[in-house]
């Protein structure tokens, strides 16, 4: 028997197909086509089918034309190194082509893998409950302005966020919000840092929400921590705690500075580079249980009465309460949360935390190696720095960062006279190669 | 046909956790730590496990995965198709590895790529832009969503209502609400598609937008579709596409054909990039051109010149979806699949998943109330409890279907085999269907019992919540 023609994947041999219709009771398959006349569709979209060979030659080409630049590049999406292990482990494809786990007796593997993940943010955050994703930061963070909706007192409705946030987080979080009474200020910042003189000013018994990062967009490491957990919680307000997988190593532990929820990106652990796509952490206290939005993983016991994992409390989620969900998530980042929790295992806490050291360590040094440039000051802010930091530099900030690019790297224009430098493992072994290329530009 | 799955026990468990096999504390700060103190955490307690350790750990765990890979996966409404192993590779082109942040004048290769699956996307939609933001479907829908609100404020109208079929996926119900709509829910007719007399009734001045998903939720095509779109029209409302079936209609109509204003497409069911145990996925969606300059920023288009790709705000754009520009992997597998198949790939792939469906359901022995259906059908287990003959399928070597939804069909077993299975599949797939049908009360009770798990209590998990193993300590 010879494959028809047709997609590749669909492997119906024409012997096949014939006794297939016969059963149906049809002479060929446009006849089980209950389409009108109408609306009928001739099937030209113009789209030439090509070999698996041609196509990969064709999108090799493709994406040759992007330039090879070395990218100092962070301000929410971190390049961290990836050892080969995840690739591995998580391209089995037990684990990527499967499905969401309805039927969780044969799904224990995933059930499993989702509940370690869950239980290492428990760890990270000092919370007790993290769900298994959202999309990203920015819809992590929104998930939360919408969670402090469902559980604010009867009066507040204000959402506070920093002076310097991502515009791709705000645009989500107003988005988010879009259909319910809350309404989202700024507060201001002071070097890099959030001004906790004026946010005391302005929080009040009508806000719903205090949202701080740490690090900053910036790069800078907030040192009053507690003391914004402190106001927002006196003004029975959320404490909400945008940060990172490796941040968390290091970095104060949400909870001992008040968070009632963490966001954050967890994605910098397990995802590469990716243009963008992310692993939204959550993570919030156990008073907020039932009001989380996302999947969550939970231990029972089967039939044999031993330790069994299954999807639990599905009585939030959208397949089953409809408009009254927590959330609409249905689909998430199942897989990068398993990349990311294969990642975290393999560091394991003693690099994890040499990890974290060293976005620290290495942001000073190569702030300190900028700022002894002509022409350049770094970091801007006086503060502790994590990963990245802001330049100030004489000349225009988007002069001098097209005259990296044409020299071979990549960072950030913020303001008119502003970059921002960011320094992982990934690009750390190219340090003194950017020294040299800004010298060479200024 | 058995699909056996391993099945590892130690200590009375199936395979310990990570946290089981050994764990390590490290205190953070102090002399060598690059901060004061009072910036740090005290101590860090994660596992601490060897490369080979953790090798078998999550191989272990995989062995007790179902998977495309491993068997017939029929589960309606999921489309669960075969996930090409060369897209794999493609995605994971370091070329393509760039920080979303970089100049649209350094990465004309992905600038070119969105592109190019925004026009591919538009072709087969009959739509005339498309974003490809949005990360997973119900983030498309709430994005479409966005966009109608945006459209109807924007000529100063006021509408809150939102139009859903009972039977649609509960997403179009949450992303409505969230967008701040009231939703309306719509009867299904007796012939198991909108009533449109009752949609007649219901349609006016507060309607948004009706959500309707084409074929529907039990397979079938919704033949008034013009009538319906015209009595939507006619009321100043939009028509928004789910497209959670549109495998089932590649090639042979367009939701733009058909009248719909929005759609998103699922890439991750339609276009077989992997669904990952639960995503990512990628949610584009298509608008007409009246709509356009309502859709997320930023866009890609080509450079007035000709030559090469900018991105763009839409000039009345309804702002973000996703912090940065979606779910960029599954984006450039979805591309690479339409490219594979092309015209030809794509008409048969609808071709022979409706083929399959017809097939799959001459051949069980199931009651399936509505039809002529396409790429899916709603049997009933009858007397059965549809949960029950669900796992005993399990015990049989296949994935069942979707159980007990739509709620319009009793004790339902929605089944969608796709186009990739054979009619050999296809006959062992009736053949458990058919064989858990037969088995009695109590053995269906048991069920599962081949399987890495026995039947599990869901019930207790949720009364006694425990999410981490933190959350274990004191149970043993």
């Amino acid at each position: 028997m010879t494959r028809e023609r047709g997609s590749p994947y669909a492997p119906h041999a024409e012997g096949e197909t014939a006794a297939m219709l016969d059963a149906v009771g049809v002479d060929d398959e446009e006849a089980l086509f209950d389409i009108p006349e109408g609306v009928r569709f001739d099937g030209e979209f113009g789209i030439e089918p090509r070999s698996e060979q041609a196509l990969r030659r064709e999108l090799t080409a493709l994406l040759g034309r992007n330039d090879d630049l070395t990218e100092f590049m962070g301000r929410g999406h971190y390049d961290h190194y990836v050892p080969s292990i995840v690739d591995n482990l998580s391209q089995r494809a037990e684990f990527l082509t499967s499905y969401t786990q309805y039927q969780p007796e044969i799904t224990q593997g995933f059930l499993q893998a989702l509940f370690e993940y869950q239980s290492m943010l428990v760890e990270l955050t000092g919370l007790p409950v993290a769900n298994c994703s959202m999309y990203d930061s920015a819809t992590a963070l929104a998930e939360a302005a919408r969670l402090a909706d469902r559980v604010r007192q009867a009066s507040g409705t204000r959402v506070f966020v920093p002076e310097f946030l991502r515009s791709g987080k705000r645009g989500v979080l107003d988005n988010y919000l879009a259909g319910t009474e809350m309404t989202v200020e700024t507060y201001p910042m002071d070097d890099g840092n959030v001004d906790v003189e004026a946010l005391a000013e302005l929080v009040d018994d009508e806000t719903a929400m205090v949202y701080a990062e740490n690090p900053t967009v910036r790069g800078s490491i907030e040192e009053r921590l507690a003391e914004i957990g402190e106001l927002a919680s006196e003004n029975d307000a959320l404490f909400c705690l945008g940060t990172d997988l490796v941040a968390l190593a290091l970095l104060e532990e949400p909870a001992s500075v008040g968070a009632d929820v963490v966001v954050g990106e967890a994605g910098v652990l397990g995802l590469p580079n990716a243009y963008g796509m992310g692993l939204g952490l959550f993570a919030t206290r156990e008073e907020y249980l039932r009001q989380v939005p996302g999947r969550l993983v939970g231990v029972s016991e089967d039939a044999a009465d031993r330790r069994a994992y299954t999807l639990t409390l599905q009585t939030r989620e959208q397949h089953i309460r409809r408009e009254r969900a927590t959330s609409n998530i249905c689909t998430n980042q199942a897989w990068v949360a398993l990349r990311a929790a294969i990642h975290l295992a393999w560091l394991g806490p003693s690099e994890l935390v040499d990890l974290a050291e060293d976005c620290v360590r290495d942001a000073a040094a190569l702030a300190e190696r900028l700022d002894a440039l002509v022409g350049l000051k770094a970091p801007v802010h006086d503060r502790h720095h994590f990963r990245e930091f802001v330049v100030r530099c004489d000349q225009p900030a988007a002069a001098i960062a097209g005259d990296l690019e044409t020299e071979g790297y990549a960072v950030h224009v913020v303001g008119e006279h502003l970059l921002q430098v960011c320094i992982t493992d990934a690009n750390a072994h190219k340090a003194d190669e950017l020294v040299a290329a800004f010298e060479g530009v200024l | 046909m058995i699909h056996d799955q391993a099945r590892y026990v130690e200590n009375g468990q199936y395979e310990p956790l990570l946290s089981e096999k050994g764990t390590s504390e490290v205190d953070v700060g102090g002399d060598d730590s690059p901060l004061p103190d009072d910036l740090t955490r005290d101590s860090v307690e994660l596992p601490a496990l060897s490369e080979p350790e953790l090798a078998r750990h999550y191989t272990r765990l995989s062995q007790m995965n179902w998977s495309i890979d491993s068997g017939p996966y029929p589960l309606g409404s999921c489309t669960m198709k075969y996930n090409p192993k060369f897209t794999e590779e493609v995605a994971a082109d370091p070329k393509g590895a760039v920080h979303p942040d970089r100049s649209a004048r350094s990465v004309q290769g992905s600038l070119g790529l969105l592109h190019g699956l925004q026009e591919y996307l538009a072709r087969i939609g009959g739509m005339d832009a498309v974003t490809l933001q949005p990360p997973a479907g119900a983030a498309g829908e709430f994005a479409g969503i966005l966009v109608a609100k945006a459209y109807h404020e924007a000529n100063g109208e006021d509408r809150d209502e939102v139009i859903i079929p009972a039977s649609a996926h509960g997403t179009n119900f949450a992303s409505a609400a969230m967008a701040g709509y009231d939703v309306v829910e719509l009867p299904s007719a007796e012939d198991g598609r909108v009533d449109v007399e009752a949609l007649e009734a219901a349609v006016g001045d507060d309607t948004a937008a009706l959500m309707l998903t084409n074929p529907n939720t039990v397979g079938l095509f919704e033949r008034d579709i013009e009538r319906i779109a015209e009595t939507v029209h006619d009321a100043g409302g939009l028509l928004y596409y789910d497209g959670a079936n549109l495998n089932a209609l590649l090639g042979r109509a367009r939701p733009g054909d058909m009248g719909f204003d929005i759609m998103h497409y699922n890439v991750h069911k339609t276009f077989a990039t992997p669904h990952g145990g639960g995503g990512p996925g990628a949610g584009p969606v298509g608008v007409v051109d009246e709509l356009a300059e309502f859709l997320p920023a930023p866009r890609v288009r080509e450079r007035s010149s000709g030559s090469g790709y900018e991105l763009f705000d839409p000039e009345r754009s309804v702002g973000k979806v996703h912090g940065f520009q979606g779910n960029w992997l599954v984006l450039v597998k979805a591309y690479a699949y339409i490219a594979r198949l092309g015209d030809e790939g794509l008409l048969d792939a609808s071709a022979k998943a409706v083929l399959n469906a017809n097939y799959l359901g001459s051949q069980v022995e199931f009651d399936i109330p509505y039809g002529p259906f396409h790429h899916e059908f709603a049997a009933t287990a009858g007397e059965k409890d549809a949960a029950d003959v669900a796992k005993r399928m399990l015990d049989y070597g296949v994935h069942p279907p979707t159980t007990k939804w739509p709620e319009m069909v009793p004790e339902a077993m929605l089944t969608e085999p796709t186009e990739i299975e054979t009619k050999k599949s296809l006959d062992d797939l009736a053949a458990a269907f058919n064989a858990a049908a037969g088995d009695d009360e109590e053995t269906l009770a048991d069920a599962p019992s081949r399987t890495t798990a026995r039947r599990i209590d869901q019930v207790s998990a949720a009364r006694n919540p425990r999410l981490s193993w933190q959350a274990l300590d004191g149970d043993e």
